[in-house]
């Protein structure tokens, strides 16, 4: 059981309980928990924003390539794969950090950021493709937002791969506590929002682009 | 606050399962897999299809929220699930909204 | 002079542009060298870097709000001062059309993005943490880093005057005359990142404010246990953290059209300017929201307090806040019912608009009811608080009148709109904030604002509104468009004006005698020695001012709405006063330099990108990736005050129960 002088310098004396999951037991953490949700959720309307700029000029192809001719089939579908099996990782991650196993944990974290750089790999070898083709982003007002739109998520997932690097290091280093605790949970919400945004990307842009 | 022990911990507690990990995989693999479908291989009409599709899509935010993301858990009152469904509701808003909006479908009515 | 100097002071410092650039030069020389030699002179440079800059305590940093809150009322004020000037005649050539176009887009975009916003975020930092009993805000690093993004945006913005030229497409920013094509210079850019970099802050705000709010309320204060004025500060962020995204997009994108030739609002290959609006106002209309709610939430305190009554309809009050800010959110359109999007789009947005004036009527009525029959106190706060309502009222008809659509083809962009939109932004804000500020003055720095030249002052703004802004209404009708430079004589519109400039005059004096009762009060102000000058309900009165920098010894317990009032009702108030024995270890965060450092960064960032110098641009950035990597690895960020600490201090204050 931990001491508790004070709750923190907010006046929320919570109580550490043994039956909440461990990131969520110091008020300190939990606190930051729900900062990060709040996050994910203006986040969503950045995305959300993107999204609606992309559907207004779909179609403004302007003469040029459009997303038929540009959608590379066999390239989404892996994108999405390893995405998506990343998520599933990143979830094992978070429970082996439940169960107290570090050794797991840190393994958990590394497959997910291997899985994450194949799906940065691929996309970047997507875009170079595209623009070595001549769809460049100043081609037209719909490859300008298919570049935003898809590349934000992208440098979205960078940043991802970043800082679950940082936070692995830590664990290695002091091991689970509940700093480091919530720290994985934090990371992991934040990947597994990025796979819902891209299952939107391949519904909206790949998919849509394909039928439509 | 809380004074760290800092200590690797769960000693003697029940053990976390993967069960709903991999429940949750499952389900966004299989939610996959059938909006790819039919989207690839051509057997449905468009307008149909994009509805079927961002169902599909819908229920996979379902899956991560609840099986990876927790979101039923947490420390108090469900605030973040509040605002992360008001959050949802603006960006489906803004989205859809927008698309009416910048059609001008009056205008488009009177065209065609 | 060597030649290459002179093409630089031409094209970078304008120096052939007059006087007006030389008297900003030398003044701000001359200031810039008076700070530095009064720190250096007085030995505070210690002080101003250990106390300040690197400080996470909630008070300070509302302290910093406010000083550059006023300061930005003081530089849109001037601009407004300008404009009228040129306007005051027909004909008239006191401004360049260049000129003129400068100044009401730095007017706009200050008023509402450096000085409405820092102003509520004062507020909500002075307020907050004392009102619901805590010790400071849930993430007081990211609250210095706010401050910070929102102060170097501001230098950033406010240097395009002296250095490459002032944006001059209207707070707006409206492509295609936006674009690089129309607007090539380099002050376009500079609004663009000085608002992408203040928004960021103003996100990171929001969620600050939530999870404080949500999370750290003293033990049994129930959510409908809150002041109304923190009740208004979660209205106010949860509009914030869901409009702001998409004005971090729309003015992202049109970045990303400048400085990187992408097409989403250009008029070749296929881009689409009217998105660019549609996004704007996504964000644009919130808004306004964003900064009268919380000028609703002083309004509530303020009326309950000095006419020493529970606010009438407390419950119907939270509702309407909360009614507000999810229907401000399906406005927006009604921004631009003449863009032509068709009399479906229309009617959905116009009836929308008109809905949200009813629950801001029930706060209306409600402020009255609590008024009625209330022993009211007529001091400063209170006589701010009786102005708005009729000024709210008729800036409120007149949106209505805007909301309807058909009409607005006829009110769009005329003088008409510009009235309204002053009415109810000073009649709402201002007037709140300045309500505010008197308010809760006592408990930031330990005295009060002088109450006599306060009534000068409250007597020349209001008489000078009305001169100034009624007369505009009727200009509107007479067919005079916002952003004219200037009119021919026959037009009919001389007279008023001429009015409206006297008006704008002397609504400056008013602010004159602000500035006087500031200065005054430093020294003859009213000292407060009680903690409770103006006999408050909420908890932020049961502390000394200025607060302690812990604020709560021992956290309060909580059992009902106004509970200080309670209290002092049942003369049980010895309660909260702390007893040396309860005292424990306070738990507190640690200064740090990084927010500081951070927005310098992206002060670099920004002034690369406006030039096009990416290398600096990218440089920028790489210090903001290094502080967040520092962060992101950082362990502790906390410490303990020992209790014998926090018993001196409590004795000190007299205060030892």
């Amino acid at each position: 059981m931990m001491a508790m002088p004070d709750a923190m310098y907010g006046g929320h004396s919570g109580v550490t309980s043994s039956d909440k999951p461990l990131e969520y037991r110091d008020p300190n953490q939990s606190v930051k928990i729900l900062g990060f949700w709040l996050f994910l959720a203006t986040d969503m309307l950045l995305f959300g924003c993107l999204f609606a700029t992309y559907l207004v000029v779909r179609t403004h192809t302007d003469g040029g390539p459009t997303a038929r001719s540009i959608f590379d089939i066999p390239g989404f579908t892996l994108e999405t794969f390893f995405l998506l099996t990343s998520s599933f990782t990143g979830g094992l991650s978070t429970l082996a950090m439940r169960n107290g196993n570090k050794k797991a944990l840190v393994s958990w974290l590394a497959v997910t950021i291997a899985l994450g750089l194949a799906f940065i790999g691929l996309e970047v070898h997507e875009f170079i493709g595209d623009v070595a083709a001549g769809a460049t982003w100043e081609r037209s007002a719909f490859l300008s937002a298919f570049f935003t739109l898809v590349g934000t998520h992208g440098s979205h997932v960078t940043v991802g791969l970043v800082w679950m690097f940082l936070t692995l290091l830590q664990v290695a280093k002091r091991g689970i506590t509940p700093i480091t605790a919530r720290k994985v949970f934090v990371v992991n919400l934040y990947w597994h929002f990025l796979d819902v945004v891209w299952v939107f990307i391949f519904t909206v842009v790949y998919l849509s682009g394909r039928v439509m | 606050m809380a004074v760290h022990s800092g200590v690797t911990r769960e000693p003697g507690h029940k053990k976390h399962k993967a069960t709903q990990y991999i429940v949750g995989y499952l389900r966004s693999l299989i939610l996959t897999a059938v909006a790819f479908g039919p989207a690839l291989t051509h057997t449905m009409r468009v307008g149909p299809l994009i509805v079927v599709l961002t169902i599909l899509a819908g229920l996979q935010i379902v899956v991560q929220l609840y099986f990876f993301m927790h979101i039923t858990e947490g420390d108090g009152p469900p605030f973040h699930a509040l605002f992360l469904v008001l959050g949802l509701i603006f960006t489906f808003a803004i989205a859809l909204m927008s698309v009416w909006i910048m059609g001008f479908p009056a205008f488009m009515a009177q065209v065609s | 002079m060597p030649s290459g100097f002179m093409q630089f002071a031409d094209k970078y410092l304008m120096w052939k542009e007059g006087p007006m650039i030389w008297g900003s030069d030398v003044a701000i020389l001359l200031v810039s060298i008076g700070i530095v030699f009064a720190l250096t002179y007085f030995h505070k440079w210690k002080w101003l870097w250990r106390e300040w800059i690197t400080t996470v305590d909630h008070k300070k940093i509302g302290i910093m709000y406010l000083i550059c809150a006023l300061l930005m009322l003081f530089r849109g004020g001037a601009d407004a001062e300008l404009l009228r000037t040129q306007l005051a005649i027909p004909n008239n050539h006191f401004l360049s059309a260049e000129h003129y176009d400068q100044i009401f887009t730095t007017h706009g975009t200050i008023m509402i993005l450096f000085m409405a916003m820092p102003f509520i975020f004062a507020l909500f930092n002075i307020v907050v943490p004392l009102q619901i009993g805590a010790r400071d805000v849930a993430f007081p690093y990211l609250n210095a880093i706010s401050f910070w993004l929102f102060f170097f945006a501001a230098m950033l913005f406010n240097l395009s005057f002296v250095f490459g030229g002032s944006p001059d497409a209207s707070w707006v920013s409206y492509p295609p005359l936006s674009e690089l094509g129309f607007d090539p210079g380099p002050g376009e850019n500079y609004y663009l990142l000085a608002l992408q970099i203040t928004g960021i802050g103003s996100i990171a705000t929001g969620i600050n404010f939530l999870a404080t709010i949500f999370k750290m309320r003293a033990p049994g204060m129930k959510l409908m246990h809150m002041p109304l004025f923190t009740w208004s500060t979660v209205a106010a962020c949860v509009v914030i953290i869901f409009a702001f995204p998409a004005l971090a997009i729309a003015i992202a994108l049109l970045t990303l059209d400048r400085i990187f030739g992408t097409h989403f609002f250009t008029i070749l290959h296929g881009g689409n300017p009217m998105m660019f609006v549609n996004l704007f106002w996504v964000w644009g209309h919130p808004e306004v929201y964003i900064v009268v709610l919380p000028a609703f939430g002083v309004y509530s305190e303020v009326v309950a307090t000095f006419a020493r009554k529970r606010i009438f309809g407390y419950s119907s009050m939270v509702a309407s806040l909360m009614l507000i800010s999810v229907i401000s959110y399906f406005v927006w359109a009604h921004h631009f019912f003449t863009m032509g999007a068709g009399a479906d789009v229309n009617t959905f947005f116009a009836v929308a608009s008109m809905l949200v004036g009813i629950p801001t009527g029930v706060k209306v009525f409600n402020w009255l009811f609590t008024m009625y029959r209330g022993r009211i106190r007529m001091t400063l706060p209170m006589l701010w608080t009786i102005a708005f309502v009729p000024c709210f009222a008729i800036g409120g008809a007149t949106g209505i009148m805007l909301a309807a659509a058909p009409a607005d083809y006829q009110y769009h962009n005329s003088y008409f709109l510009i009235a309204h939109f002053h009415q109810v932004l000073i009649g709402g804000v201002v007037f709140g904030m300045l309500a505010g500020m008197y308010y809760w003055w006592p408990k930031m720095f330990g005295f009060k604002l002088d109450e006599r030249l306060g009534r000068w002052a409250f007597w020349f703004f209001n008489i000078g509104f009305y001169v100034c802004f009624m007369p505009q209404y009727a200009l509107g009708f007479m067919g005079m468009q916002r952003r004219m430079y200037t009119y021919p004589a026959d037009m009919g519109w001389n007279t008023l004006n001429l009015i409206s400039t006297i008006g704008a005059y002397i609504m400056a004096i008013g602010f004159v005698f602000i500035v006087i009762q500031v200065l005054y009060s430093v020294k003859y102000g009213e000292r407060d020695l009680t903690g409770d000058p103006w006999d408050g309900r909420t908890l932020e009165w049961s502390l000394p001012s200025p607060a302690p920098h812990y604020n709560f010894a021992v956290i309060p317990t909580v059992t009902s709405r106004d509970v200080w009032w309670e209290l002092k009702e049942q003369g049980r108030t010895d309660e909260l006063k702390p007893k040396a024995e309860d005292i424990k270890p306070i738990h507190m965060p640690k200064n740090s330099a990084r927010p500081f450092l951070m927005g310098l960064a992206f002060f670099v960032a920004g002034f690369g990108f406006v030039f096009d110098l990416l290398w600096l641009g990218f440089l920028g950035l790489a210090g903001v990736v290094a502080c967040l990597i520092a962060r992101a690895l950082e362990y502790n960020d906390d410490y303990h005050i020992p209790v014998h600490e926090v018993v001196e201090t409590e004795a000190t204050l007299g205060r030892l129960g």
